[in-house]
């Protein structure tokens, strides 16, 4: 029951700014203080899962035999609660970077804003295939309406893009899937140690593999990641929660979940088929590296830097190994909360200063020290180094690439690591080794913003000071694979 | 006589057919369209000849005479009034055309450009339209 | 009939037979109650009776199928109405429609149709429902001829009562075609007769059986499967669908775009699988790799053609003629995934593609012309009627949730259990396509700002009343699928029993 709340919160929450629409104050409140009622809720389940428990719930007999239900395991807590967690943070600071940039038809934002959280979680709790695939399209389509937010022709070709290649792929490629998992294992229930039958041939398992992986548009493995950096038009809160941290975090958690739930990771391992994502995982990272260092514009590098990250989800995933799945879920974590200390970040400089390029941001931490100083540590995090939650999450993927002899992970790693490094730190040495054009005028961002920005890097911080209960909840996951 | 009275069906039938699809004239189309339907009729009235059948008319005392088939006789009859009605329907439709366009020619009529519609009958429009 | 008998048990009694009597009767009474608002409540309230029959069908038909002898004689001499279980969903189907049609028909004859004509509007919409429900129950093959053609014949006044003149002309030319067809269909009906010497379809497809081979009967069943073709407007035989979807009134749309091309699929099915028992998988005819081929062909190529038009209209049409290409490629699939799927997309179909033209109807009401521009920024200009199009729209694509999901989901389940992966494939290419139509009209009425001038106002309750009924209804089959579904199954049980 606890799981049909919280999905149902943000549907709540999303009435009430829906109706209080005229009262910008009240309806703002209203979307903060339902992120907060989350809190509770999602720990609760936190806790439950911690205790050993399995959560579960039929919401509807949808077709014979398939249900759509929910059922919470370790993966799926860890994702809700990252998503959860970040929710309020962001609302609050879309607050300030809306109202400072007086963007229009603020209700339609917070409103579709709120739906997408709430598919978000529906993604995490899901018990089958169906279910998952279900709210998957549901987050789709109820961010088309935020990615085409500016309504003018280039957010409508974006939105044409985004809309286009998740569509295409889900339908064409992970629906196909679905379908055929569900002919192969006569159901589509996630199940400890997977699901499909043992005996598949190495063809069937390759091919199976790939229309999920490919399937999966939102973990954008290339080629099918470019609707990654056209979503980009969007406000940047938009880029922040959902291109950061929930879109794309149901896209690798996604990939993950139909790993470990449906193949199970001993299938995998001794088949051999699935042996090429490991290379198409770490081409990606190495490809998107490379592209974020040629872009100008800030939140396109962003952009190809979280394509490459969340290729070292599925790059950590495809070693096929336990210890691998854990570093690959506790990078979901560490790597969200760092990419949207950055976008928050951006989002701060667009709105007091009005600045879009990496090349003009000379001298920017110098009037805006604190929200340079959260980049800083969210570029660390980026890189992997320490003290940040992103060097946590590497050291146990590196540890198990290690293990497994993996050594074109290991490679592709190394090799993006550099890269990574090479695009972030020249942002930081600009921004405030380099003296600003003296017809500067601007200060810090609303105060709404910095806050949401300092919270952000804090937990990045936190994270690594403190992962205990996370590294709990993931090694629950990989008992017994 | 054998099969003759199915040779003049097929006949009918494909001249009718024929009309319907050569012609551009409305009436001509109708008018083989009744022809077409007529092969049809002649074919049901000659499943239901039986050799030396009469007519089913049952007489006391005639117990062995041998009857047509008359179920077919009643079908064509039903089939004769749909046949009608749908005569009656295209000519009445025929006449409405006349009164809009001022011609019974498909050709004429089709050459008319609408004021506010879009494309022509056969092809549509293709104005280039960035899509998905 | 014994005095103590009540109306209840009568109407249990003569169950199958009140449909079809329910709409003759009230056809000729709304001509003579003349008053346009009487003549609208007679064909409500038949449409309201119709939905009532064919919901207590429901239950009846549970235990096995009911056979009526109409005036007491018995079949085979007789004629035999016969309801199973895919008899009532497409009665179902038709009554659903109808209801929901009738505010919005009220509604749109208000400006469409010459007041002094308006109860021969309601008298024609009753004799087409006559039509199409006698298709539907009658057990005899004659018979459906004759239904055929009343649906037929009123449908053709229907379509010529279109504001727009070039609504006689495609009125004009369905009839020619429509006749065409229906005459085809007596043909083969002729000779199936030739060689069975019944009428009765259950007798007919007993005898047919050690004749199945003969060159009379493959000859029956190319006329049959043609006259059908055209009428159910498979691919390449639709030429007389854009056209007629896009001049009749719009009310009339409505219900041909939802029940009429339904109900000739239903007879296809019902003659090529339970009458004709053409052997899908087998050498014969191959007639269902042709099927396949036209579906397929006519899925793809409609689709496309609905992605390069500019008429909202014609859009959805040739969008209807993509739709019927899924539900023929399901048919020749012949198994029972496949017909389920089919049977589950006649219904969804007719009610989200109901919904559609209902919303596209009002929308073009307002803005007085069908030309894909004239609609930008409809968005806010109307916005509930919008509303309404987006979901169904969303529903026609196949979004989870909506009914459209559920038939991908069988229909790609029924192709892959037959390893059919090219149709796997042009299904979800088709959807995708489907994507970009809708979201091509979506654009234009969300982003492009209204012309200056251009009329606001939202449609009339009553339209609205109706299509966000029917969207509602697309949405709810998409949810709770598992009755639908499994009706459809017991349908496809029906169907497939009679081949084995």
């Amino acid at each position: 029951m606890i799981m049909l709340a919280a999905v149902c919160t943000p549907l709540l929450a999303a009435l009430l700014v829906a109706l209080s629409g005229r009262w910008p104050n009240v309806r703002d409140g209203f979307s903060v203080l339902m992120g907060l009622l989350l809190w509770p809720q999602v720990a609760m389940l936190v806790y439950m899962v911690l205790a050993g428990d399995t959560p579960e719930l039929s919401l509807v007999k949808m077709l014979p035999g398939v249900d759509l239900a929910f059922s919470l395991e370790p993966l799926g807590a860890v994702f809700a609660c990252v998503a959860t967690l970040l929710w309020p943070i962001a609302t609050l600071y879309s607050v300030g970077y809306m109202r400072g940039n007086n963007e229009p038809r603020q209700t339609q934002f917070y409103v579709c804003f709120a739906i997408a959280i709430s598919a978000t979680l529906g993604i995490a709790f899901s018990a089958n295939l169906l279910t998952l695939f279900v709210f998957y399209e549901a987050l789709t389509f109820s961010t088309y309406p935020l990615v085409t937010h500016k309504g003018d022709e280039a957010s409508r070709q974006a939105g044409r893009k985004y809309l286009g290649i998740l569509v295409g792929t889900s339908v064409c490629l992970l629906l196909a899937g679905i379908l055929w998992t569900h002919q192969l294992a006569g159901s589509g229930d996630f199940t400890k140690g997977g699901l499909l039958p043992k005996d598949l041939s190495k063809a069937v398992v390759g091919i199976l593999l790939a229309l999920y992986a490919f399937g999966i548009g939102k973990a954008a493995l290339m080629p099918f990641h470019g609707w990654l950096p056209a979503a980009m038009v969007a406000p940047t809160p938009v880029s922040a929660l959902l291109h950061a941290v929930a879109v794309v975090k149901a896209g690798v958690f996604t990939v993950i979940k139909v790993v470990v739930y449906i193949f199970g990771i001993d299938l995998l391992a001794g088949n051999g088929g699935g042996n090429w994502l490991i290379y198409v995982a770490g081409t990606t990272t190495m490809i998107a590296s490379l592209t974020a260092l040629q872009q100008d514009n800030l939140k396109r590098r962003l952009a190809f830097s979280t394509i490459g990250q969340l290729a070292y989800v599925v790059l950590a995933v495809s070693i096929f190994t336990p210890a691998a799945t854990l570093g690959a879920t506790l990078h979901i974590a560490g790597h969200a909360f760092g990419k949207i200390t950055l976008f928050f970040a951006a989002g701060a400089i667009y709105t007091s200063a009005h600045l879009t390029l990496v090349s003009q941001l000379d001298g920017v931490g110098r009037r805006m020290p604190i929200t340079l100083l959260a980049f800083g540590l969210g570029s660390l995090s980026m890189i992997g180094l320490p003290p940040t939650a992103g060097f946590l999450s590497k050291f146990y993927i590196v540890m198990a690439a290690a293990e497994a002899e993996a050594w074109f992970a290991l490679i592709a790693l190394a090799v993006s690591t550099v890269l990574n490094a090479a695009y972030f730190l020249p942002i930081v040495y600009r921004a405030f080794a380099k003296p600003a054009p003296v017809d500067a005028r601007y200060g810090e961002a609303p105060w709404q913003s910095v806050l949401a920005l300092s919270l952000t890097a804090m937990l990045t911080f936190a994270m690594f000071i403190q992962p205990g209960p996370l590294v709990d909840l993931v090694r629950m996951l990989i008992e017994g694979l | 006589m054998g099969l003759l009275n199915y040779w003049l069906v097929v006949l009918l039938m494909l001249g009718g057919l024929y009309i319907v699809i050569a012609h551009g004239n409305l009436i001509k189309k109708m008018v083989g369209l009744n022809i077409f339907q007529t092969s049809v009729f002649v074919l049901f009235i000659s499943l239901g000849k039986v050799p030396n059948g009469t007519a089913p008319i049952a007489i006391k005392g005639a117990a062995d005479t041998v009857y047509s088939n008359p179920l077919p006789h009643v079908l064509i009859l039903t089939a004769i009034v749909v046949g009608v009605a749908t005569t009656a329907v295209g000519l009445a439709l025929a006449i409405r055309i006349r009164e809009a366009y001022d011609s019974v020619e498909e050709d004429e009529i089709l050459a008319w450009r609408e004021p506010d519609a879009t494309g022509s009958d056969t092809s549509p429009t293709t104005t280039p339209e960035p899509n998905f | 009939m014994a005095p103590e008998m009540s109306l209840i048990s009568t109407v249990q009694a003569h169950l199958p037979v009140l449909p079809v009597v329910t709409a003759l009767v009230a056809a000729p009474l709304a001509m003579l109650v003349r008053r346009p608002a009487m003549a609208w409540l007679v064909a409500t309230a038949a449409a309201v009776l119709l939905l009532i029959f064919s919901l207590m069908l429901l239950p009846a038909t549970a235990a096995g199928p009911l056979s009526y002898a109409v005036g007491g004689w018995q079949p085979p001499y007789g004629i035999e109405l016969r309801v199973d279980r895919l008899t009532v969903i497409v009665l179902l189907l038709i009554s659903v429609v109808a209801v929901a049609a009738m505010p919005y028909a009220r509604a749109s004859a208000l400006v469409e149709i010459a007041e002094d004509k308006q109860h021969l509007f309601y008298s024609c919409l009753l004799l087409c429902l006559t039509g199409l429900v006698g298709m539907t129950v009658t057990g005899d093959a004659f018979n459906v001829f004759v239904f055929l053609e009343i649906s037929s014949l009123s449908t053709y006044a229907l379509i010529g009562m279109g504001r727009q003149r070039r609504a006689l002309m495609a009125a004009y030319r369905y009839l020619i075609l429509g006749t065409l067809g229906g005459t085809f269909f007596l043909i083969g009906i002729g000779l199936l007769y030739a060689m069975t010497g019944t009428l009765n379809m259950a007798d007919m497809a007993m005898r047919l059986e050690p004749v199945r081979d003969s060159r009379t009967v493959l000859a029956a069943t190319a006329f049959i499967t043609v006259g059908l073709g055209l009428k159910l407007a498979l691919f390449p035989l639709h030429a007389w669908l854009p056209n007629a979807y896009s001049y009749a009134p719009s009310a009339v749309t409505v219900l041909i775009a939802g029940c009429a091309t339904k109900v000739a699929i239903y007879l296809s099915l019902r003659m090529h699988y339970n009458v004709l028992g053409v052997d899908f998988t087998g050498e014969g005819m191959q007639l269902a790799p042709m099927l396949a081929i036209f579906g397929l062909v006519g899925l793809i190529v409609c689709s496309l053609v609905a992605l390069f038009e500019n008429n909202v209209k014609r859009l959805l049409a040739y969008s209807s003629v993509a739709q019927i290409g899924y539900i023929v490629l399901a048919i020749s699939l012949a198994s029972n995934t496949g017909l389920t799927a089919g049977i589950v997309h006649l219904l969804n179909h007719a009610v989200v593609k109901a919904g559609l033209f209902m919303a596209v109807g009002a929308m073009v009401w307002r803005c007085g012309s069908d030309d894909l521009q004239v609609l930008a920024g409809i968005g806010k200009r109307m916005p509930i009627t919008s509303a309404a199009f987006v979901v169904g729209g969303l529903a026609l694509i196949g979004v989870p949730l909506t009914a459209g999901f559920i038939t991908k989901w069988y229909l790609v389940t029924a192709a892959i259990e037959q390893q059919a992966w090219l149709l796997v494939v042009a299904i979800l290419a088709a959807s995708i396509i489907a994507l970009g139509y809708i979201g091509k009209i979506i654009e234009v009425a969300y982003f492009r700002p209204s012309p200056v001038g251009a009329p606001v106002g939202e449609a009339s309750p009553l339209m609205l009343l109706s299509m966000w009924s029917l969207v509602l209804m697309s949405v709810a089959l998409g949810v709770w699928a598992d009755g639908t579904v499994t009706l459809a199954g017991q349908a496809a049980d029906v169907l497939l029993g009679a081949r084995r």
